[in-house]
């Protein structure tokens, strides 16, 4: 099995000892087919325990180990040593506050997935006797995408946006609010539009898709906010051209 | 309490130089300063178009200035890349779906190629 | 310390946990729950889990055959009054998280789908393209946030168990990212706190799965039941154990030994059928334990594949073609060509068994309930039993359902039940004891034994000796292994001693309850002396119902092996019989 003797610069903050963050490097001898979180694993058991970071399932699922791997929004599992050189960088993820190490406080982050409602609103109730609602594959084609986002944030990572004007609902939380928009079962779109096309909502963002291009899961974000804009604007002109017709 | 988290600061100004494709997003966005300067350009010939005959000579002759050469094509280039850029999303912003499918982007972004050249065909054609 | 005071405390916040709180909210809007996780819920290994969940719904189906399959393939081990229970709130279950926006895979008509599984003789596993537990977890997040009665406290670890007057009164817990310990007062507390497989070198689960919940009630005197039984799931990527769901061959995937045999027809499960074509319960459709135990046998013949990784039989999915790959198995194919450079629409893909689910947990009956009043328990961390040695592919997601809501409602029960009054000062200073424990920790001085040093000699040991098939012999030696781990923990100083997200310590902690956990596998494996479902013994080959038609019950000891006993399996209308998965009868 080939080897590679990898320095792994990894930005370390402790808020009891450090008054800012600080590099710290590590030699670590690398499998050629270990991710960037194996590296990290070595650290923590072989050279370093003090060393912080969240992980679980180690197959980009869980989206727990969102990092910057040589600026770069990346998951940690899912960073191949592969592709990179000798020296690697790794930071905790970019416009979240840093708790200790590469780990993050994500609050914000909850409190927005939470304020656009995404869960299912019916369109209309029905009791569990009368069985499952009927959806046909094409209509599970139209949110399937949008159903994938593991919430790793990278999305808020890349976003400059986010990074400049921290009110920015976001790429994911966003993304989630369209998801239950499009389900053919959902009823519950204009409760989800005062936050969702409000100013901080889709309108905050320009377009700059960085957040579908970090996306691991194929996501497409962006997309999923320029729909909502489009969707929100007809629906603007149909409110204010032609009020006699009803949504 | 211990806790102290710790908050790295985006430069304000010059938060764009430190991703390439936030260059590429910016160079993007600059390209509305130019269509800008055109639209502005474009009210200056309706203006001397309502002058009379004269006035509007005048103005036809300073876009045959060397200066005015060069402007002309640096919208061009300009605009050239803007509609390009907004070509290549369109299919995110509008996907459409037929059945289970999806069609390809490709094919959403090549019938804007299409439809581009075939309006500026026309309106070339018909201008001279 | 700080309390919080609610009605009902869930520890853990994966599929179980999620449902039972979403049923006590529903069921009472004033009452109080609060949700206790050592992650963010969406990171609980619920998301995983990619086949599906199994549920009668088709008109070709029926309760019985459920049943029957479930009891069979848990090789009669199971309590069949808890199966009959199960199977018949299962399609409930089911429907109801599709009416909260499970994106279910659908047939063309726009009804559910179901897909064939291991072990079951009509396909009536639901499934979410392959990523069903992924799916299920979210779902089950989102509706939550419809409630504000539910409170979370996320990143909390749970620590002790406070019990007082013989009843379960709450937990402490520590606040992850302070580093402070919390006092939670409850009048009911639900364990979800998942398996520990982590215990073990070569598994699927994921980092947090290191048995905290089992361990939190064990060492509160709740026995654990049926710990020996530990299932390797077939089909895992050598390099990495990551999961290849068991719905690659119930879209019909084949396993294929160096030579390019199939070879499970050499283990009573042929005769071979088609390719392509997979004839429930047979072949590759064949129990998880019976499959497993088939590698084992090929790699001492030497018929596996030698790779860098490791010995390896072949997954082949390349007749089912790209389409259909990308339709139902999007996420296999990712996960291969990610972690092991290989496409399963080009060529096999190696894999081994790596552990994946513990079928024994917290002994709880039919009601969720433990011998404990007003702690229950629900999900891979209990044991009620419907899985008995051996559980079927996709009913374990369905278990985190019905039993997460079966919790509730017992737990809901306890708590009108009208209670005795708390003797806050009692639990005050009983939450105090937990703290102090902690806190040596912090003031022990660094000896020759490291966590990780420790994690790995138990892992090492564990695989030798209580791996797919284990001897009495190697048996004794893990338990005394474990044994000395043991006391060797009890001298584990911390390197970090710092407040703030202490992952150390962390680690120390998980550490320990996967220790307590592993000694109770180690020692109840032992003491079987029969094969049975998961539990292969090559010195006692046959299933003895004469005198282990009954589950072991581990009680905990904080320095010695814990103590057995025993409790008969419930038997209603399925007699023990013969496990047979070989096509030739049909």
């Amino acid at each position: 099995m080939s080897e590679r003797q990898i320095q792994l610069e990894v930005l370390r903050y402790n808020p009891e000892t450090d008054s800012a963050p600080r590099f710290q490097t590590y030699a670590v001898p690398c499998l050629n087919e270990w991710v960037v979180l194996d590296a990290l694993n070595y650290v923590k058991e072989n050279l370093d325990p003090t060393l912080s970071y969240r992980w679980s399932c180690h197959m980009a699922v869980c989206g727990s180990c969102g990092m910057m791997i040589n600026g770069e929004p990346k998951l940690g599992c899912k960073a191949f040593i592969h592709e990179y050189g000798d020296s690697i960088r790794v930071e905790p993820l970019a416009h979240f506050p840093i708790e200790r190490d590469l780990v993050t406080v994500v609050e914000d982050f909850i409190a927005k997935l939470a304020s656009v409602k995404p869960y299912l609103i019916p369109r209309e109730d029905q009791p569990i006797s009368a069985g499952e609602f009927k959806q046909t594959p094409a209509e599970l084609m139209k949110f399937k995408q949008y159903t994938l986002c593991i919430n790793c944030m990278l999305c808020y990572a890349a976003c400059p946006q986010y990074g400049l004007v921290p009110e920015f609902v976001g790429p994911a939380a966003l993304a989630l609010a369209h998801r239950y928009n499009q389900d053919s079962r959902d009823g519950g779109r204009d409760q989800r539009q005062e936050v969702v096309a409000s100013d901080e909502g889709v309108w905050e963002c320009s377009f700059v898709g960085a957040c579908s291009e970090v996306c691991p899961k194929h996501v497409d974000p962006a997309g999923a906010l320029q729909q909502i804009k489009v969707a929100s604007t007809i629906d603007w002109y149909k409110e204010h051209l032609m009020p006699w017709v009803k949504k | 309490m211990s806790r102290k988290p710790y908050l790295r600061e985006v430069p304000k100004t010059t938060w764009f130089l430190r991703q390439p494709r936030y260059m590429r997003y910016m160079a993007r966005e600059v390209t509305c300063i130019f269509i800008f300067a055109y639209t502005f350009l474009l009210i200056c010939a309706l203006g001397s178009l309502a002058d009379g005959p004269d006035a509007f000579q005048e103005f036809l002759n300073s876009l045959r200035s060397p200066w005015g050469v060069l402007f002309n094509l640096a919208v061009l280039v300009v605009t050239a890349y803007h509609s390009l850029s907004w070509f290549v999303v369109t299919p995110q912003a509008m996907p459409i779906q037929r059945g289970e499918e999806f069609v390809p982007g490709n094919i959403i972004v090549n019938a804007h190629y299409g439809a581009w050249a075939v309006v500026s065909l026309i309106i070339l054609i018909w201008g001279m | 310390m700080e309390i919080i005071k609610t009605d009902v405390a869930i520890v853990g916040a994966g599929g179980a946990g999620l449902r039972a709180a979403i049923a006590l909210a529903e069921a009472d809007p004033k009452i109080r729950i609060a949700l206790i996780s050592k992650v963010y819920p969406m990171r609980s290994h619920t998301c995983a889990a990619e086949g599906g969940a199994a549920g009668v719904i088709k008109p070709d189906d029926s309760l019985d055959l459920h049943f029957n399959d479930t009891v069979g393939g848990g090789d009669w081990l199971c309590d069949q009054d808890a199966v009959e229970y199960f199977i018949n709130e299962a399609p409930k279950e089911l429907i109801q998280l599709e009416h909260w926006g499970c994106p279910w895979s659908r047939e063309p008509d726009g009804s559910v789908a179901v897909r064939p599984f291991g072990g079951r003789k009509i396909k009536r596993t639901w499934f979410a393209a392959d990523k069903s537990g992924f799916h299920i977890l979210h779902t089950l997040f989102q509706t939550s946030l419809k409630y504000p009665t539910i409170q979370r406290f996320d990143e909390y670890y749970a620590t002790d168990l406070l019990v007082d007057d013989g009843r379960c009164q709450g937990f402490t817990a520590l606040e992850i990212r302070s580093g402070q310990m919390k006092q939670f007062q409850a009048q009911a507390v639900i364990i979800a706190g998942g398996g520990g497989g982590r215990m073990f070198p070569f598994t699927t689960n994921g980092a947090i799965k290191t048995g905290d919940g089992m361990a939190l009630a064990y060492r509160a005197g709740v026995p654990l039941k049926d710990m020996e039984f530990v299932q390797y799931h077939p089909t895992g990527l050598p390099n990495t154990g990551i999961l290849l769901t068991e719905g690659c061959r119930g879209e019909g995937g084949i396993l294929v030994n160096k030579h390019g045999r199939r070879y499970l027809q050499d283990y009573g499960m042929g005769p071979e059928t088609p390719v392509g074509q997979p004839v429930l319960k047979t072949m590759e459709l064949g129990p998880r334990d019976r499959l497993s135990q088939a590698f084992w046998h090929e790699q001492k013949k030497g018929n596996t594949v030698s790779t860098k990784w490791g010995d390896c039989v072949l997954l082949d999915m390349r007749h089912l073609g790209e389409k259909k790959i990308n339709e139902r198995l999007p996420f296999v194919r990712d996960l291969s060509i990610s972690y092991l450079g290989m496409d399963p629409v080009k060529e096999p893909i190696p894999i081994r068994p790596v552990v994946h689910y513990m079928m024994g947990g917290i002994h709880t009956d039919i009601q969720a309930a433990t011998p404990l009043p007003g702690l229950f328990a629900a999900g891979e961390c209990a044991c009620v039993s419907i899985n008995g040695a051996n559980r079927l592919g996709s009913n374990s997601l369905t278990e985190l359902l019905v039993f997460g809501r079966r919790a509730a409602l017992s737990a809901i029960a306890h708590v009108q039940s009208g209670l005795a009054t708390s003797n806050d000062a009692a639990l005050a200073a009983k939450a105090q004891d937990s703290e102090n424990r902690i806190r040596a920790l912090f003031a022990k001085s660094q000896g020759t034994d490291s966590i990780a040093g420790l994690r790995k000699e138990m892992m090492h040991t564990m695989e030798e000796g209580a791996g797919i098939y284990r001897t009495g012999e190697e048996l004794a030696k893990t338990c005394d292994k474990i044994a000395e781990l043991r006391q060797r923990y009890a001298g584990i100083a911390l390197h970090d001693k710092t407040s703030v997200y202490n992952t150390d310590l962390l680690q120390a902690l998980e550490l320990g309850s996967m220790l307590d956990c592993a000694e109770a596998v180690a020692v109840g494996a032992r003491d079987r002396t029969e094969s049975r479902g998961a539990h292969q013994r090559l010195d006692f080959t046959a299933r003895d119902d004469q005198n282990f038609l009954k589950h072991t019950l581990a009680y905990y000891h904080p320095t010695e092996p814990p103590r057995l006993d025993y409790l008969d399996v419930v038997i209603t209308k399925s007699q023990p019989g013969v496990r047979d998965y070989s096509g030739a009868k049909k």
